[in-house]
């Protein structure tokens, strides 16, 4: 790893720590739900911005990936399996330890997937489904891979909305936490994922080291291994890249089902951390919005995806943007892309100043 | 099935198929002149209805509709001006996620000005419930009325296309561009009036259509779908083509609800789109060859 890279990774670290900290400090803990929640979804901004930035492959249904990963463990962990305990199907994973008994909020005993099997089952899915939906889509280019990937997102949304078992318009709620260490090893308390208030620092924590290995897995994915070099040449011309050997099909799936992975994981964390899900997960706009997060943090850069995913994601979700949410994020991505296409970071290489600092410049699309 | 039932669906596939023609067209033209599919295309349907239930407020309704389209037209040019303008060597994500933001501009703007609500036009003649009757089938005037409204613009445009002087220029440009601006054809001002044509042929579809399906803030990006996917299928940049598959998906989309519940109808079409463009990656009419050779 560069050292460039590792320096940046240790800021990063350091101000995650601070920023903890601070609001230890002032009181102003409620930051840390909506950081928790802003660290997810960057989660799936950088999956996102190594399939558009790297491989060049627009995707608008990201969204769909994030609904499966969410509405496939919110179902798995909630879903009762109690009645049907002497079936086969059933007493096979309990054997194998995939289940486990929980009392819901209404004191009943229930019967479910335990949520890291349900994790791993919906993150397999999501990852057999962007093979499928991958294979014949990444075949397309342009206008019709947006076009595909947008009627496969729009599908997943109409199935969300209307299948009873889950819950239609109201989505799936009551889904337990996701236990990270049982009680008794630290503090007397479970440590797991959840919205409970007891919780917020823990999965503050919890994210942040999520979405930390996830960007340095894909640094030194894109940025030093074999499969990274031939995204790139496959960006810049995919004839190019073929006539030198690239696989280019086959790269661009791979990393297609990578960031299908990173966003049904994100689904899978945020859902367990809310307590449920619901239809609007899985909308276009949605998508929309991922790909506007990517587009303004520069396409290129998934420093830049991290850091536009994790602010704007943090403002619209504290409601700075008020009924003008949506409108705001199509105004970002029209802007961005008439006035600088190469995102915030290229302006920022403009400025004057920047000459003055001692950081090595380094060559464009490689912004490790 | 009777054949009353039959009729009545071919009916209701028939009207929903024109107006899915009706934005393919629009898509078509922009495509052919600019190489862009336009994904605002939609909300220029949306736009044209909502304009025109406010303006029939204080018009009579034929002058509303006349100024919601021009109103709209207006909206299409300014589009063009102000952001494919000024584009010098734009890049195909850079000039999707373009329209995309046009588009969700427009339909926030929507709902803002209008509001969450359903809103119509009135019944052009007659009500609701007003409806001719031939033999087995009951036809309501409106639905004749889209039909009329949509026949009259796909042949005015083909004559335009093929007589007028103008017409010809664009399409000199949509063969060739640089060999057309050789000829003295101001290509960009041909761009601007591709964006004004399709804007206005949205809008007219969006007033027809507005008593039968009633106008939504986001009712455009459905129809957007459903339009692109009737391009596919007419092959991209062929618009007689385009009236065929529109009406062949409304027509499959209305015999959908005997097979699937209502709550998938919109995924009947999604999947065909995929479908076609599986096995054909180009549209069924489009050639693979040239698609590789032209930049978008």
């Amino acid at each position: 790893m560069q050292a460039q890279t590792r320096a940046g990774l240790a800021a990063l670290i350091t101000g995650v720590v601070l920023i903890q900290l601070f609001t230890a400090f002032t009181g102003t803990e409620y930051f840390l739900t909506q950081l928790t929640m802003s660290a997810y979804y960057a989660l799936l901004v950088i999956g996102l911005c190594a399939l558009m930035g790297y491989a060049g492959q627009i995707s608008i249904g990201h969204a769909g990936f994030f609904a499966i990963g969410g509405y496939l463990s919110a179902l798995l962990t909630t879903y009762n399996l109690q009645p049907l305990a002497e079936h086969p199907a059933v007493s096979l994973p309990a054997r194998l330890g995939l289940l486990f008994t929980w009392e819901n909020l209404y004191g009943e005993t229930l019967l479910t997937f335990a949520p890291w099997a349900a994790a791993i089952i919906a993150m397999v899915a999501a990852a057999l489904v962007a093979l499928l939906v991958g294979v014949p889509v990444l075949k397309l280019r342009g206008h019709y891979l947006a076009m595909a990937t947008l009627g496969f997102g729009t599908i997943i949304y109409r199935v969300v909305l209307a299948l009873p078992i889950l819950g239609e318009a109201d989505g799936i709620s009551e889904v337990p936490g996701f236990v990270m260490l049982p009680a008794g090893i630290v503090g007397d308390a479970a440590l797991m994922i959840s919205g409970d208030s007891s919780q917020r620092i823990f999965n503050y924590y919890i994210a942040w080291i999520v979405l930390l290995l996830g960007l340095i897995l894909l640094l030194n994915l894109m940025n030093r291994s074999r499969s990274g070099r031939a995204l790139r040449a496959l960006h810049g011309s995919e004839e190019a890249a073929e006539a030198c050997g690239v696989d280019t099909s086959r790269v661009k799936l791979q990393v297609f089902v990578l960031s299908a992975v990173y966003a049904a994981l994100a689904g899978v964390l945020l859902t367990h951390f809310n307590g449920g899900i619901g239809p609007a997960e899985a909308t276009v706009m949605k998508s929309v919005r991922y790909v506007a997060l990517v587009a303004v943090g520069g396409m290129t850069s998934l420093w830049g995806a991290l850091f536009m995913g994790v602010g704007l994601s943090f403002l619209s979700l504290r409601g700075v943007f008020g009924s003008y949410d949506d409108a705001v994020f199509g105004l970002i991505l029209l802007a961005v892309m008439l006035f600088a296409p190469g995102g915030l970071a290229q302006i920022n290489s403009r400025i004057p100043w920047r000459r003055l600092l001692p950081l090595k410049r380094t060559q464009d699309g490689d912004h490790a | 099935m009777s054949p009353e039932l039959f009729f009545q669906y071919l009916v209701a596939g028939i009207t929903y198929g024109a107006v899915y023609a009706v934005v393919a067209i629009g898509f078509n033209i922009i495509y052919n002149s600019t190489g862009i599919i336009n994904f605002a295309q939609g909300e220029f349907v949306m736009l044209g209805g909502m304009i025109a239930i406010t303006f029939a407020q204080w018009l009579p309704l034929f002058w509303a509709i006349a100024a919601a389209v021009a109103a709209t037209m207006l909206i299409g040019a300014l589009m063009e001006l102000c952001c494919i303008r000024r584009l010098k060597e734009p890049g195909i994500l850079q000039m999707l996620i373009i329209t995309i933001g046009i588009s969700i501009l427009l339909r926030e703007a929507a709902l803002h000005i209008w509001g969450e609500g359903i809103h119509s036009l009135p019944y052009f003649y007659g009500d609701a419930i007003t409806a001719w009757t031939f033999g087995p089938v009951r036809l309501s005037p409106q639905v004749a009325w889209v039909l009329l409204a949509c026949t009259l613009m796909v042949l005015g445009l083909q004559l335009f296309f093929n007589r007028s002087p103008l017409g010809r220029e664009m399409r000199a440009c949509a063969v060739n561009r640089t060999a057309a601006l050789l000829c003295g054809v101001k290509a960009r001002n041909m761009v601007t009036l591709s964006f004004v044509l399709s804007a206005g042929m949205g809008a007219v579809a969006g007033c027809m259509i507005s008593p039968i399906t009633y106008t939504q803030y986001d009712s455009g990006a459905a129809l957007a779908l459903k339009g692109f996917t009737a391009a596919i299928i007419g092959g991209l940049g062929n618009s007689m083509a385009a009236v065929a598959a529109g009406l062949l998906l409304g027509i499959l989309e209305a015999f959908s609800i005997t097979l699937v519940p209502l709550a998938f109808q919109d995924a009947v079409s999604v999947s065909l789109l995929l479908f076609i463009l599986f096995i054909k990656p180009h549209g069924l009419f489009g050639s693979s060859e040239a698609a590789r050779l032209k930049a978008f």
